[in-house]
């Protein structure tokens, strides 16, 4: 059974919640940054950039009997392991639960605080990205 | 010594992500010392007013405060104070000299020589003139070790060669130009020089008469005063024969629809209402790195310079982008494949402030086949215990990121 937004979302805060420090949480993004699974090379391409980001990332999304899989990779291990927990979120999720979600965990783990604007932007525009490709199958 | 200089900037005791900050991004721009925060303070609380103009007691004291900073500026650099120009920094500078010189004086065929290596706003405004006129942009080659390869500089000069543009030093590698061997030779040939002198008057003392310069141009934010301010410098006799840059009040002597007349040196590249409070801080920025002594300064930051490279050398992986022989206090490196982004957020996350990308030098990253660097840079108020922290969140950051 596909887990739902919500309650990966929950396990994500959970999982955040045993680190007291901002640099264990970053050691932890980057441990999943690195278990997400490499993306076909044919998709890292500008086609499939997403813009606003300092560091690059490319997103590939792809429609399966009404649910929408995602994804991603990107050239730094941070932002690899950002968008990794997008992907564990929203790839496999009806493109409408994607369109209708706020993403809370991102605030609840403190995230979007520790990033600069310039990496946050970035951030933001994943989400876009995401949702737009949602938007293109709902 | 070195407690004393740091309480004379109070940016620098602040915790950042918990941790004490450690300001190494000095080369983007420097912190202020109070000497310059209260000389803009006193302006406003004081004597705000426009200046030149009015004749009443506010305007008096302003207009003399800013010409003061004029001269101030002017003996720094052993320049006359007709030939120091205040602009908004050295972009505005490269633009000012490419516009008002260029437009004039470059006609199709004509070539202008850069570096390498030079920041993107000693290239681009060169690169407009030259689409503009039909001229040529030639690039002095770099060693891997990221000095310009001064054989090849001097195949490049002709009699077409009409101006020839380089930093000083580096900002993205730290390497301090033979300047005035490119300056001698490019008088050869009748070609006049301008010095982006952005990294360089932070860390050296530098006498225009000495390098025989044509034009200098410099940015008031990174030599410790406020943003948005910077000169050029001219020789009289090019600024003279210049058109002015901008049109507008200051510059004209008299206006009228049958014709204007403009205004002498230094005010006819000064249109509209000045940076009055940048200009002062400009001129209390130098006040006080004499006071210190540019020589100090120098010694001082060439042993964080040395003590800093060996120490960043213990970072398994590290291997430092450009090594030429004359370096000022900039240390960029790369650790094994780690993206310098990486290394930027793990540091700032421990409190560590440096500059990781291209450093708006693309085509030096072309050539040396990288996206971009690390950076690293000293001022004379860092510390070696700064770099020994550096280090530690270094080796951290590089553990989490293999
Ligand atoms: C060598 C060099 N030239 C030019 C500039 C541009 O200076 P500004 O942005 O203050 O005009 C810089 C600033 O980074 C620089 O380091």
């Amino acid at each position: 059974m596909q887990k739902s937004i919500a309650e990966i979302e929950d396990e994500i805060v959970e999982e955040f919640e045993l680190f007291d420090e901002q640099m264990d949480k970053y050691e932890y993004i980057i441990d999943i940054g690195k278990k997400l699974p490499a993306l076909d090379s044919k998709y890292q391409t500008d086609d499939f950039l997403v813009k606003g980001c300092q560091s690059k990332v490319w997103l590939h999304a792809y429609e399966k009997e009404g649910q929408l899989f995602f994804e991603a990779d990107s050239n730094t291990a941070i932002t690899k392991g950002i968008v990794a927990l997008l992907v564990r979120v929203l790839s496999g999720q009806h493109p409408k639960e994607i369109l209708n979600t706020s993403l809370i965990f991102i605030d609840k783990i403190n995230l979007r605080a520790h990033l600069s604007s310039q990496r946050s932007n970035g951030l933001s525009s994943m989400i876009v990205k995401m949702k737009a490709y949602a938007n293109v199958y709902v | 010594m070195n407690s004393f200089i740091r309480n004379q900037f109070p940016i620098l005791h602040q915790n950042v992500n918990g941790k004490p900050l450690i300001y190494f991004d000095n080369a983007a721009t420097s912190q202020k010392p109070l000497a310059v925060i209260n000389a803009i303070k006193d302006y406003y609380e004081h004597y705000n007013s426009n200046i030149h103009r009015g004749a009443h007691h506010l305007a008096q004291i302003a207009t003399e405060k800013y010409e003061d900073a004029r001269k101030t500026i002017a003996q720094h650099i052993n320049a006359s104070e007709q030939e120091i120009n205040f602009v908004r920094g050295t972009t505005e500078a490269v633009n000012l000299v490419a516009i008002s010189y260029g437009r004039k004086f470059i006609k199709e065929g004509d070539e202008i020589i850069v570096s390498e290596m030079e920041h993107h706003s000693n290239i681009v405004p060169w690169q407009m003139l030259c689409e503009e006129k039909g001229a040529t942009l030639r690039v002095i080659p770099i060693t891997d070790s990221g000095e310009i390869i001064f054989e090849e500089y001097l195949k490049l000069l002709s009699e077409k060669t009409k101006i020839v543009s380089i930093a000083y030093i580096s900002n993205a590698l730290g390497t301090i130009h033979p300047v005035k061997e490119v300056i001698s030779e490019a008088h050869k040939v009748g070609a006049v020089v301008f010095i982006d002198g952005a990294q360089a008057l932070p860390h050296k003392k530098i006498d225009v008469k000495e390098l025989d310069c044509d034009f200098l141009g410099f940015s008031g934010h990174k030599v410790f005063a406020g943003t948005g301010i910077g000169i050029l410098y001219g020789k009289e006799i090019l600024l003279e024969a210049m058109n002015p840059y901008m049109g507008g009040g200051e510059m004209i002597k008299t206006v009228s629809f049958a014709g204007t007349t403009y205004n002498d040196l230094p005010y006819k590249f000064e249109a509209g209402t000045p940076h009055i409070e940048g200009g002062i801080s400009l001129g209390a920025a130098f006040t006080y790195i004499n006071e210190l002594g540019l020589d100090n300064i120098s010694v001082y930051e060439d042993e964080l310079l040395e003590y800093g490279t060996s120490r960043f050398f213990e970072v398994e992986g590290l291997r430092l982008v450009g090594t030429a022989k004359e370096k000022a206090s900039v240390i960029s490196f790369l650790v094994d494949d780690i993206h310098p982004y990486d290394l930027g957020v793990l540091l700032n996350e421990q409190g560590i402030a440096i500059r990781t990308g291209h450093h708006c030098c693309q085509p030096l990253m072309d050539r040396l086949k990288i996206e971009g660097t690390c950076r690293a840079s000293f001022a004379f108020y860092n510390t070696k215990e700064e770099i020994d922290a550096t280090v530690s969140a270094l080796k951290r950051a590089v553990k989490i990121l293999s």
